[in-house]
This record gives structure tokens, sequence and C-alpha cells, in this order.
């Protein structure tokens, strides 16, 4: 074994999936098995106690599930990963692993409706109380750190809108502060932004988006960069002695890996959102590709977004990799090979003239997801978002006229055509609503 | 010698047979006991523990002192291992250095500059910082299964 640093696409392809060393199988085998014998019952003894590594119920753990899991964590340049069922359970596992009943975290205001509404509705009930903050507003991020805060959250590009995280300035406060930085990099992926070498601490991610790439499977993961002081007496969770596992105390047993031995071994095992074994070899197939996928969905984000601002019936296209977009700059910093596949537009004519545009068209798909290998669109105040107030929806950003896309793999000029076809039909209706207005 | 890099651990953990734990606990919830007990049921390394409080750890024999285990054993371990307040490093160094040692391995937080500039000096080489039960599973495919980025990657069967 020589000492090389790999390139992205190496470790994509290579890291956590050596050749099986039992069969000598080239592709990553799938273990479809619950549970794994023990040696003897020392040995039992011995992974019970978290003293040794090994194979105990696949809940906990799964050697399949395990080359994901590092696959992802050499591809974000972190210390290790947790695979889990979901990008929500991911989150939900990393919050409960650092806060309890009576804590606090900060969050942008500009996040998944599913994350305002975890954070909002379920954790709040759990008596974690979340503070939002607007993006971009460091002022207000670093006011609103409290005694009790155990971390704050981020996504590296804000769903629905697309703005950027400054994760660089914000580390610097969180961590001036004794705070952890999350970020979710759902739509960035490791390919486009590795946050950890901007200073976050924890990266979650949807995995069920760019990195399945194909809209078929169900996953999430947290990557842990390995380099917070899990000890320092922010997080007691993690540095007093633990009920569940007769007074252990994890960031003095096991120092960098006490984050991921926690909220593993704790954490994952009772909240049970385990990914399933077949899952994460779906995901290791789309890690396997993302370096070649993601130039090109955003090749055609950057070609559909162009098109989308020369048009009349267009009032606005949120994509920060456009010149005039007030988040370019920060795209050119944290996402200087592009800004993703996702973004938003504003339609002329409101709410009807967004129905009107998105039954027209023929080759987008109309569903709530992003990061298919098919393009994809929604109207968010009509579907991801209803369950937010006003008053949530406007500090996220979203109005009643904003259409988000997920740019896929086609020909960037049939999806032209399409969208050309619905904005025709959203013309239609904005000219019959000013000429019903004009004769009324 | 200090060693920095992976394969250089990687290559110390294989032409090792002995370690001489120091500061060795028989408390179940200490790390250096998680450590002890890995290495004394895991893997090819045999652990033995100095700590003059202690007569023996699940069963193995404890020495009072590295002279101590030479002075029975008639020959040095591959390793001593540090499990000690990093004020004591330069202490158990010299004690390694006289007991003939070849390689001290300092555990996570025991980093301690005159420590390692006399184990360096001397001849010895030198782990700083990392731990030996880790270090061990990353190359034995153990951490592997704990979703670990082991930094390890390879086309080639169990060469990892």
């Amino acid at each position: 074994m020589e000492d090389r640093s790999f390139g992205f696409r190496t470790r994509a392809l290579h890291a956590g999936t050596p050749p099986d060393g039992e069969t000598g199988a080239r592709a990553l085998p799938l273990h479809l098995s619950t549970a794994f014998v023990f040696d003897s019952t020392e040995h039992a003894a011995e992974l019970f106690a978290l003293r040794t590594y090994g194979n105990i119920y696949t809940r906990i753990g799964n050697p399949t599930v395990a080359a994901f899991e590092e696959k992802l964590a050499s591809l974000e340049g972190g210390l290790g990963a947790i695979a889990t069922a979901s990008g929500l359970s991911a989150q939900l596992i990393t919050i409960l692993s650092l806060a309890r009943n009576g804590d606090h975290i900060v969050a942008s205001a500009n996040l998944y409706g599913g994350t305002v509404t975890q954070f909002s509705v379920t954790l709040e009930r759990m008596g974690i109380e979340t503070t939002f903050v607007p993006p971009g507003d460091m002022d207000a991020f670093r006011a609103a750190i409290r005694e009790n805060t155990r971390a704050a959250f981020v996504e590296t590009i804000g769903n629905p809108n697309g703005t950027v995280a400054d994760i660089g300035a914000l580390a610097q406060i969180a961590h001036a502060a004794g705070v952890p930085l999350i970020l979710d990099n759902t739509f960035a992926t490791p390919y486009l932004c590795r946050p950890i070498e901007h200073g976050a601490d924890l990266v979650v991610h949807s995995a069920t988006k760019f990195i399945g790439g194909h809209g078929t499977v169900m996953g999430g993961a947290i990557v842990e960069s390995g380099t917070f002081p899990w000890g320092a007496g922010r997080h007691p969770l993690l540095s007093t002695p633990s009920p569940g596992y007769h007074g252990l105390n994890f960031a003095e047993t096991f120092g960098e890996y006490a984050f991921l031995q926690r909220a593993r071994a704790e954490v994952l095992r009772d909240v049970g959102a385990s990914i399933s074994p077949m899952n994460a070899w779906l995901l290791v197939q789309g890690l396997e590709t993302l370096a070649v996928r993601m130039p090109q969905h955003v090749a055609n984000a950057r070609a559909v977004a162009a098109f989308l601002r020369e048009r009349d019936e267009v009032a606005w296209v949120s994509y920060a990799d456009l010149p005039d977009s007030p988040d370019r700059a920060l795209a050119q910093k944290y996402l200087p090979l592009g800004a993703g596949a996702v973004f938003t537009f504003g339609l002329r004519g409101g709410r009807e003239a967004g129905r009107a545009f998105i039954e027209a068209l023929e080759l987008w798909s109309h569903l709530a997801n992003v990061g298919d290998a098919k393009s994809l669109v929604i109207h968010p105040a009509s579907t991801t978002h209803q369950q937010l107030t006003d008053e949530q929806l406007r500090a996220g950003g979203v109005g009643p006229e904003m259409v988000r896309l997920s740019v896929g793999l086609e020909d960037a000029e049939d999806l032209i055509w399409d969208l050309e076809r619905g904005l025709a039909a959203a013309r239609r209706v904005a000219a019959a609503a000013a000429h019903n207005g004009a004769s009324a | 010698m200090i060693l920095t890099t992976a394969s250089e651990r990687r290559a110390l953990l294989d032409r090792s047979r002995t370690v001489a734990m120091v500061g060795a606990s028989a408390n179940h919830s200490r790390p250096s006991y998680f450590v002890f007990s890995y290495l004394r049921t895991k893997g090819k390394l045999e652990v033995v523990p100095i700590n003059p409080a202690v007569a023996e750890i699940d069963g193995v024999h404890a020495y009072p002192s590295l002279a101590a285990y030479v002075a029975d054993r008639g020959a040095p371990p591959d390793i001593v291992d540090v499990f000690r307040k990093p004020g004591d490093a330069p202490q158990v160094v010299r004690e390694a250095i006289a007991a003939g040692a070849k390689s001290v391995w300092f555990q996570y937080g025991v980093i301690n500059d005159e420590a390692i500039r006399l184990a360096d000096e001397a001849g010895l080489h030198v782990v700083v910082d990392r731990c030996i039960k880790v270090e061990s599973a990353r190359f034995d495919g153990g951490l592997a299964l704990g979703g670990v980025n082991t930094g390890l990657l390879t086309a080639r069967r169990r060469a990892r």
C-alpha cells in the first residue's frame, strides 16, 4: 500500500468497495441478512459493549450499508458516515444525538418545507426549540445562538430558492460560540461542494436525490468531519455518562469517533430508521457515476435557466449560477463547478399561470422530488410547502407564482421545447385574465 | 522517527508482536480498557498491562513497570503504548528507552513535545495522537464495518 491522495472519481469507484475478501466478487456483495452470527459468547459481549468492531444486527449496521457509508464519507472528506432510511431521518438522528428536551437549535429560514415542519412541529413537541433566521443574515445568526444551543443547521443550496450558504462565515460564528455547524448538502452533492472543507462539522444528505440519481431509492446519510471538540462541554449527551451504555462517556472513550459511535449505537438503534442494504447497494451504484452525471445536470440547468430568463412570461429566475444572481459570488466560492440543477422561477400571471404551465408540459414530470435523472417540475406553494403558514412561506421566500425545476439528463433542446409549450399555455391564461380584468 | 502516514503505521503494526500498555486500566468504562480488551481478543498482537496498581487484567499478568516487564520476559516489547497524562509522557519515554523498546505509541491526547523529541532522538519509531485499536482495525477491516472512512483503497482482494 502506498500513500496517495486519490481523486474524486477514483474514490467514487473504489473507496469502501474493495473486492470481497471471501469470494473475490468485484461488485459490492448485497448482504440481505438481518443478523450476523457471533464467533463466541466473549465476541458477542465485546460487540455489545462497543469494544470491538463487527456486525450484530442490520438496524445498527450492515456490511453493504457500511460500504455506502465509507464511500460517501470519503467523497465528503469526512471521518465516517451513518446511513439512514431517508434524509429526514438523517437529520432527526443528527439532532437527537446532540440535543434533548430543553435544548435549542438555530436554523436557516430557507429550508426544505419538510425540514421546517420536522424542526418546528416534531422537534418542538419533543422539547427541542428552533430559532429560524433569515439566510445570509450573519448578525441574526450570531444573536440567535444561546447557552443551550446544541447545533446550527443550514442547506448548502437552499430548497427551493437556491440561496447559497456562506459556509465559512457561518462556521466561524458557530465555532466561536462552541456550536457545531450542520450542512444539508443534498442539492450540491459532494461533487459540487464539500462543506467539511469549508468548516462544516456535520453533513447530512437525502441520498434519495442526486446520490441515488435515478428516482428509485430512499436513503439518507450523516457524514461527520471528526474535527468538532465533542468533549468540550457543550454536548452533555456526548460527554457525560450514558445510562444506555452502563455509564459510558462517549467523548472520553471514543475521542473523535464520539458522535459517530453515539449516533449509531444509541440513536439510530433506538429511532430505528435504518436503511435497507438493498437501498444502500443502489446508492453505491449511484455514487459510482455521480461525477459523470452532475456535470450534465449542471450543463442542462444552465441551458434551461438561460432560456427562461430571456422569456417575457418569466418574471424572474432564481439560480445562483446566473451572472446577475445575488448569490453568484457565494456560488463561485463554494460551488465553482456549478450551483446544482434545482432552481426556481416566477411566472407572470401568478397561481393560475403556474397551474396552466405545469399542466401543459409533456416531458417534465410533475411530482414532489428532485435529483432524478429525469426532469421534474413542481409548484411548491400548492404541494411541498402547503403545510407552512403564510408567514413561514414568506420567510422561506416561496411565492404563489414560483415553479421549481429539477433539471435532468435529457437533451437540453427537448427540455426547452417542452418549456416553450408550457410558457405558451401560461401566456394564454395570463392574457385571458388581463382581458377579463379589462372588460369587467 | 515520527510515523505520520497510514502505510508507516501499518508497517509498524505488521512487524510488531508485543505491546506493553502503560496505564492500562481494569475499569471497564475507561478508554484504556476498551483498547486493551480489543487487542487481547482480536488480532495477533499480544498486549501486556503495565500498571503498578493491578496484578492482572482479564487474566493477563500486569507488570508494575517496563523494567519489570523486561526483567521477567528477557526482551523489550515491540511497542510501548502510552495511556498516561501528557505530563507523564517524558518519564514513560525514558523508561521505554532504558527498557530497549523500539517504538512508542502515544494515544489520543497524549501529546508532549519533550516526550516526542526524546523518543525521536533515541531512534524510536513514534506515533502521536492516534489510537492503536483504531489503527489496527483500520488495516484488518473492522473499522470499515462501522462506516468509517479508512482512507484505504485497493482493487486487490484482501490487500487492505
